[in-house]
């Protein structure tokens, strides 16, 4: 089949989703658990009183109503010791006598900015050996340029994702999060890494074919390995969200969405980035 | 009688299904006792039933990253004088008598820190509150009860305090004595110290003295004489590092440091049983979508591969015993998500082979073909994943990147999964391959 002879719809498919998980990126961001900004997390039960009522008694700390349900509320706020939610919560036992702490947790700001810097830190550590390894595997820099390229494509695609989630749903991006992405990266570069293998594979049989119809071939070759392969993970990861407890929900999601663009990227995004180079960037020689 | 080769690694595969089976089998399976073996190697007891580590997040309980006030503190003695505070705080957390409770030190620039896990903590409060407290150090005289006969030696029952502390040291440092330069730790006390050290000595010749810190004795040397001048050397059969740990301990209870609550998290223990019997049964659905997959489209390559599959998982969580994994929850998704990475290497083969077949091959001839050409593949895909992995579960403890428990969690359960899988997906689906599978016969 000639795959790549419909590589403006492959590019263009993927910019439909890109563009606006980047204008959301941009604009809106991405909604920060507190472990990256730091703060307070507390859940009250058998409140009797209004939210509002609990949240002014809470209003050194600039709190915000996370939830709240059956008489329990859960509050995010700026860094505090549990010892002074104590007191305000004694504060509160006139009304509510039988207010209690249910879960508590609180993240001091600095270490928020040192999560942020190490994740950073990791995703660059991560992307240079990727690119280093696959650029040495296949004997040739365009190979990793293009495989980390597909690999950035699939982690944008998944934060901008993520970031209109936080905007529209209120979904934040945890410690577990920043983990998801880190392994879409890998199984960005695994899947995209077969279909290469098969296109290096090939190019060695075939010495006189020109490499479009390589990547076709080879494009071909993999297709149903590489949806058959998704799916299984697919099975697990959608179990997973759908079923699966509350505090892995959203990263079994971030898989979800990884593994599916990882897939739709090696053959679509990763394969036709090679024929290009070809094209335009070999010329030169 | 003689085996083939894929007789003898089949033959070893069950003798390894069945250890692994027998370590995860719990102590009684539908009311049976299963018979244990006693063998013990090392700190694992095969005897008993091992369990499954737990982590915080589904055990419940109290975590705490505590920050050590250093600034009263040589830059050079800091990192002794964290260890000491761990030990000073480890001592307390054991009061609590929670069972796997953990202390662990971290430094991240000028920040000296302390991680604490405590299980099944519920008053966090109560427990932060001695857990945080500067320790004290103070000198102290030793109670002895006689023996009940004069064969039994004196036993230490308890110390009566003295009015001389911490605060009242000036410095301990290390020092070698003049005659055999053997190590020696010297005392320098405060002009407060002085004259109590002075009436302290000259009250308890030829008896020990104890110094304690947090109630719990440093050392308990004997007085020789009275020192007036607060100049007093300890020495023992001290080697030098004993010397130096023991200065370091000293000078920590003359300058306490404080520790303030950088972090804190208290976990009720429903949410995570909750979410644990969740993910199992979401687990075990996607693994039978899986093997119901693996079936439908590849028959009896499928159900060879299902084997695979759940031999997999009988290792996995044999090792998870053996090492032992501590389980969180992201180590749960990480253990699933390899799951389905380990289907991968069978489909790329299975694939190979349909290939192989198409261009005429004897299915004998494909199966072999497949498995080599499938290699090239498998081995630079998962060593991609496996480079991701070693980043996320950084185990040179490299400072600049994660040291968080749930991160390390998931990228050790994630590599397991991956080399596991490579053994069951590649070395025991190809044997059994070789044994149960039969292709049509090419009639070219």
């Amino acid at each position: 089949m000639n795959w790549m002879k419909h590589l403006p719809i492959y590019f263009l498919i993927s910019a439909m989703v890109v563009i606006p998980g980047t204008y959301s990126l941009i604009r809106y961001g991405l909604k920060s658990s507190i472990e990256f900004t730091g703060g307070s997390r507390l859940t009250l039960v058998t409140v009797k009183s209004s939210p509002e009522d609990v949240l002014q008694a809470f209003i050194d700390y600039s709190p915000i109503l996370e939830n709240s349900e059956n008489n329990s509320l859960t509050i995010k706020s700026k860094e505090i010791s549990q010892e002074n939610t104590q007191k305000i919560i004694d504060g509160l036992k006139k009304e509510n006598p039988d207010v209690k702490l249910s879960d508590f947790e609180t993240i001091g700001p600095a270490l928020g900015q040192e999560t942020i810097k190490k994740t950073g830190n990791a995703l660059i550590v991560a992307s240079v050996l990727l690119l280093l390894y696959i650029s040495f595997a296949f004997k040739q820099l365009k190979y990793g340029i293009c495989a980390v390229l597909a690999m950035f494509h699939d982690s944008v695609v998944l934060l901008g994702s993520f970031s209109l989630l936080g905007h529209f749903r209120g979904v934040e991006v945890d410690l577990l999060f920043v983990t998801a992405v880190l392994t879409i990266l890998s199984f960005s570069v695994h899947d995209t890494i077969v279909v290469y293998d098969r296109i290096r594979e090939l190019s060695h049989k075939n010495k006189n074919v020109d490499f479009v119809s390589l990547v076709n071939q080879a494009v071909t070759e993999t297709m149903t390995r590489s949806l058959n392969n998704s799916l299984t993970i697919i099975f697990m990861l959608l179990a997973l969200f759908l079923m699966g407890g509350e505090t892995t929900k959203y990263f079994s999601l971030a898989l979800l969405i990884g593994t599916i663009t990882g897939t739709y990227s090696s053959t679509f995004t990763a394969a036709p980035l090679l024929v290009i180079w070809e094209k335009y960037l070999s010329k030169k020689r | 009688m003689t085996f083939s080769k894929p007789q003898k690694v089949s033959l070893a595969t069950l003798i390894l299904t069945l250890i692994a089976l027998y370590i995860i089998l719990p102590a009684k399976v539908f009311g049976l006792d299963i018979p244990r073996i006693n063998i013990k190697i090392g700190t694992l007891d095969f005897g008993k039933e091992i369990e499954l580590k737990q982590g915080l997040d589904i055990k419940g309980g109290l975590q705490v990253t505590l920050k050590a006030d250093m600034k009263d503190i040589l830059s050079q003695d800091r990192p002794s004088a964290l260890e000491s505070l761990k030990n000073v705080i480890g001592r307390r957390v054991d009061l609590f008598g929670v069972s796997e409770s953990g202390v662990k030190t971290a430094v991240s620039g000028d920040d000296y820190r302390l991680i604490l896990e405590l299980p099944g903590i519920t008053d966090a409060q109560q427990a932060l509150s001695l857990i945080g407290q500067t320790a004290k150090m103070e000198f102290a005289l030793p109670l002895y009860t006689p023996g009940k006969t004069a064969s039994d030696a004196a036993t230490l029952s308890s110390f009566t305090p003295t009015d001389l502390t911490g605060a009242d040291l000036q410095r301990a440092t290390v020092t070698f004595e003049s005659q055999d330069r053997s190590p020696a730790v010297s005392l320098t006390f405060k002009e407060t110290g002085k004259t109590k050290f002075a009436k302290l000595t000259k009250e308890n010749i030829g008896k020990p003295i104890a110094i304690l810190l947090d109630g719990y004795p440093l050392t308990m040397p004997t007085v020789e004489t009275e020192i007036i001048d607060g100049n007093a050397i300890i020495t023992g059969q001290f080697s030098t590092e004993d010397a130096k740990a023991l200065s370091v301990q000293l000078n920590a209870g003359a300058l306490p440091v404080p520790v303030t609550v950088l972090s804190q998290k208290n976990i009720p223990a429903t949410l995570g049983q909750e979410s644990i019997t969740k993910s199992v049964a979401a687990g075990a659905i996607g693994l039978s979508m899986v093997v119901f997959f693996m079936i439908a489209y590849y028959g009896w390559m499928g159900v060879i591969a299902s084997v695979g599959l759940v031999l997999y998982g009988i290792f996995t969580l044999a090792l998870y015993k053996l090492i032992p994994v501590v389980l969180s929850l992201p180590g749960i998704a990480g253990f699933l998500l390899s799951v389905g990475m380990a289907v991968d290497s069978n489909i790329l083969v299975f694939e190979r082979y349909k290939e192989e077949i198409r261009a005429g091959r004897d299915w004998r001839v494909g199966l072999e073909l497949a498995f080599g050409r499938a290699w090239d593949s498998i081995k630079d895909a998962n060593t991609a994943t496996i480079i991701t992995g070693l980043i996320l579960f950084n185990p040179l403890e490299w400072n600049f990147l994660n040291t968080s428990g749930s991160v390390r969690g998931f990228a050790l359960t994630l590599i397991l999964g991956i080399f596991i899988s490579l053994f069951t997906g590649i070395v025991v689906t190809r044997n059994l391959l070789r044994i149960f599978f039969k292709g049509q016969t090419n009639k070219i």
